[in-house]
C-alpha cells in the first residue's frame, strides 16, 4: 500500500506543476496588454505603467514564472486588484460558504438517490423502476441553469415556501444545494440500481434467502453494502462536478462563495484574483480525485496501482 | 432511442434553418408596449424584457447552439483523431509527451478552463468555440489512441507496413477508419456537451453577447425576470434541456448499434 501511496502521490506533482503553468499562462493570453486591459480604455500610461510594475508583467517571462511558483509554494497567490487584498484573504473568505453548499448537494444527491436506486434495482423492470429512472433521466438532461430558475419560481415565487436568493438561514441552503445535488442525484441513483442488480445476482444472495432471511433483509444487509463500493467511487470522483458546478449555481441564487466571486472577479478584469480562484478549484478538484483513488484501493485490496 | 433522439435532433434543425425565415417576427423588432407579455396565439412563447417574440429567438438561438456544437465537435475530433492516432501508433516519446498533455487538461475540470480561456480571451463567439475545443480534444485523442494502440498490432495493418506504405497512410488508410464508429458516438455525445456548455458560459454573461439570441443569454435576461414573467425562463429551459436529452439518446442509442455487447 505505501508503495502505490508515493507512487500516486509522485504522479500528482506533475499534473499540478502542468495546472499551475496553465494558470500562469492565462494571464499572458490575454489579448494587448493586460495592465490596460484591467484599467480600461481611458487609462493614463503612467497608471498602466505602474500596475505593469505592480504585476511584475515588465519583467522577463521566465522570471515572472519562478516568482509565481515560489509565490505558489509559499500559499502567496498575490494581491487582488479590485480589493487591493491578498487573493488568498479573499478565498479564505469565501471558502466556507461553498463548502457548506457543495456538502450539502452531496448531502441531497446521496439521501433522493440511494432509495431511489434501491427501489429500481428492487422493481426491475416494473412501474417504479420505470418511474424512478425517468426522475434520473430527467435529473441529468435539466441544466442545473434551468433547474434552479424553475425551482426558484416554483417555490419561491408561487408557493413563497423559500427564499429566492441570499444566505442566512437554513431555508436558503435549500434551493441550491437541490440544483445543484439534482445531476449528482441522478447519477447516484442510476450507479446505485446497475450495482445492486449485479450483486442480486451473487450466489451468496441466494444463499442469505435460502438461510431464511426476507428478500428486504437479503437486499439491504448483504447486497447493498457490496453495491456501496462503485457508488462510494463515483461520489468522490463526481466532487469535481460539484465543485465547478457551484459556478454557476452561486450565480443564480447570488450564494456569497468561490464560484461568484470567480465570476465578479472575471467582469472586473481582476486577473490575480481570477487565476487565484482557477488554481484553488483546480488543485482541490486534483486532490479530491487523488483522495478518491486512494480510499477506493484501501476499500477494495485487490486494486494496485501495477 | 436513436429514433427519438434523432427526431428531436431533426426537429431542431428543422425549426432552426426555417424558423427565423417563416416567423413573421424578427429577432429584434420590439413591440415595447407588449414587453414581458406571456404566450398568446400570436405569441406562443410570449415577448421578452423588450418586447421581442421569444419563439423566433428560440428558433433562432438553435442555430448558435447547433453551430457552436458542430464547429467545437469538428475542431476538437479533427484535433484529437489527429493527436490520439500519432500517439497510439507511434508510441515511444511522441506517447509520452502526448498522454502527459492529455493527463494534465484531463486533471483540470473542462468548464473551468473553459471559463478561464473565455475570461481572458473575452467574451464571443469564436472564443466559446476556441474554449471548448481547448478542453473537448483531449477526450477524442484518448479514445482514438486506445484505438490506434490496438490497431497497430491488426494483421492488415501489419500488411501494409511489410508492403512498405508509409506511416502517414497507414494512419489514415488503415488505422483511423478502425476509430471512426467511436469517434462519431462521442462526436454525438460531444454535441450535447458543447450545446450545455456554451448555454453555460452564455448565461454567465462569458458567451454570446447580447442582442444576439442565445439560449444561455434568453435565460440569463430571465433571471431577473422569475416573477413577473417565469414564461421567459421556463421556454429557453425547454429548448436547451430537449436539444440536449435528444443528442444523447442518439449518441447512446448509437453506442448500442455499433457496440454488440452492450445489446440486451
Amino acid at each position: 500500500m505505501s508503495r502505490y501511496l508515493v507512487r500516486r502521490l509522485l504522479l500528482t506533482i506533475p499534473v499540478l506543476l502542468g495546472v499551475a503553468t496553465l494558470v500562469f499562462a492565462l494571464i499572458h493570453l490575454v489579448p494587448g496588454d493586460p495592465a490596460q486591459a484591467m484599467l480600461g480604455e481611458g487609462a493614463e500610461q503612467e497608471e498602466i505603467a505602474s500596475l505593469r510594475t505592480a504585476l511584475g508583467l515588465d519583467r522577463p517571462l521566465l522570471a515572472q514564472y519562478g516568482s509565481f511558483l515560489s509565490g505558489l509554494v509559499r500559499g502567496d497567490l498575490g494581491k487582488s486588484f479590485r480589493y487591493n487584498t491578498p487573493v488568498t484573504e479573499q478565498i479564505r473568505e469565501k471558502l466556507p460558504n461553498t463548502a457548506l453548499l457543495a456538502m450539502a448537494a452531496m448531502g441531497v444527491a446521496i439521501v433522493f438517490a440511494i432509495p431511489l436506486g434501491i427501489i429500481a434495482a428492487v422493481y426491475r423492470g416494473r412501474a417504479p423502476d420505470h418511474i424512478a429512472m425517468t426522475i434520473a433521466l430527467a435529473g441529468i438532461s435539466m441544466p442545473n441553469f434551468w433547474l434552479g430558475p424553475l425551482m426558484a419560481i416554483l417555490f419561491a415565487v408561487y408557493l413563497g415556501w423559500l427564499p429566492v436568493s441570499g444566505t442566512g438561514t437554513p431555508a436558503h441552503l435549500v434551493l441550491p444545494a437541490v440544483t445543484l445535488g439534482a445531476a449528482l442525484s441522478a447519477i447516484l441513483a442510476r450507479m446505485t440500481r446497475a450495482s445492486l442488480l449485479e450483486e442480486l445476482r451473487e450466489l451468496y444472495v441466494l444463499a442469505a434467502r435460502a438461510r431464511g432471511l426476507s428478500g428486504t433483509r437479503a437486499i439491504l444487509r448483504h447486497a447493498f453494502r457490496n453495491s456501496l463500493i462503485p457508488v462510494v467511487t463515483i461520489i468522490g470522483l463526481q466532487f469535481g462536478a460539484v465543485l465547478t458546478g457551484t459556478i454557476i449555481t452561486e450565480t443564480i441564487f447570488s450564494w456569497p462563495g468561490l464560484g461568484r466571486l470567480l465570476i465578479q472577479a472575471i467582469n472586473y478584469r481582476d486577473y490575480p484574483l481570477v487565476q487565484g480562484c482557477i488554481l484553488f478549484i483546480s488543485v482541490t478538484y486534483v486532490a479530491m480525485n487523488l483522495l478518491t483513488d486512494l480510499t477506493y484501493g484501501l476499500l477494495d485490496p485487490r486494486i494496485r496501482y501495477d | 432511442m436513436v429514433r427519438v433522439g434523432g427526431f428531436i435532433v431533426a426537429v431542431t434543425i428543422a425549426l432552426a434553418l426555417f424558423g427565423p425565415v417563416l416567423s413573421p417576427y424578427d429577432t429584434s423588432s420590439q413591440e415595447l408596449a407588449r414587453r414581458l407579455e406571456g404566450p398568446s396565439a400570436g405569441h406562443p412563447f410570449g415577448l421578452d424584457e423588450l418586447g421581442r417574440d421569444i419563439l423566433t429567438r428560440i428558433a433562432s438561438g438553435a442555430r448558435i447552439s447547433l453551430m457552436v456544437g458542430l464547429a467545437v465537435v469538428s475542431v476538437s475530433s479533427v484535433v484529437g483523431m489527429f493527436f490520439g492516432s500519432i500517439a497510439g501508433y507511434f508510441g515511444g516519446r511522441v506517447d509520452d509527451v502526448i498522454s502527459r498533455v492529455i493527463d494534465v487538461l484531463m486533471a483540470f475540470p473542462g468548464i473551468l478552463l473553459a471559463i478561464a480561456l473565455v475570461a481572458v480571451l473575452g467574451p464571443s463567439l469564436v472564443n466559446v468555440v476556441i474554449a471548448l475545443s481547448v478542453i473537448g480534444w483531449v477526450g477524442y485523442a484518448r479514445l482514438v489512441r486506445g484505438q490506434a494502440l490496438r490497431a497497430r498490432e491488426f494483421e492488415f495493418v501489419q500488411a501494409a507496413r511489410a508492403l512498405g506504405a508509409n506511416p502517414g497512410r497507414i494512419v489514415l488508410r488503415h488505422v483511423l477508419p478502425t476509430a471512426f464508429p467511436s469517434v462519431v458516438v462521442q462526436g454525438t455525445l460531444g454535441m450535447a456537451g458543447a450545446i450545455i456548455a456554451e448555454a453555460s458560459l452564455s448565461f454567465l454573461g462569458l458567451g454570446v453577447q447580447p442582442p444576439t439570441p442565445s439560449w444561455g443569454t434568453m435565460l440569463d435576461a430571465g433571471r431577473s425576470h422569475l416573477f413577473d414573467a417565469p414564461h421567459l425562463t421556463i421556454f429557453p429551459g425547454m429548448a436547451i434541456a430537449l436539444l440536449v436529452l435528444g443528442f444523447n439518446f442518439l449518441g447512446d442509442g448509437l453506442r448500442d448499434r455499433i457496440d454488440p455487447k452492450m445489446q440486451r
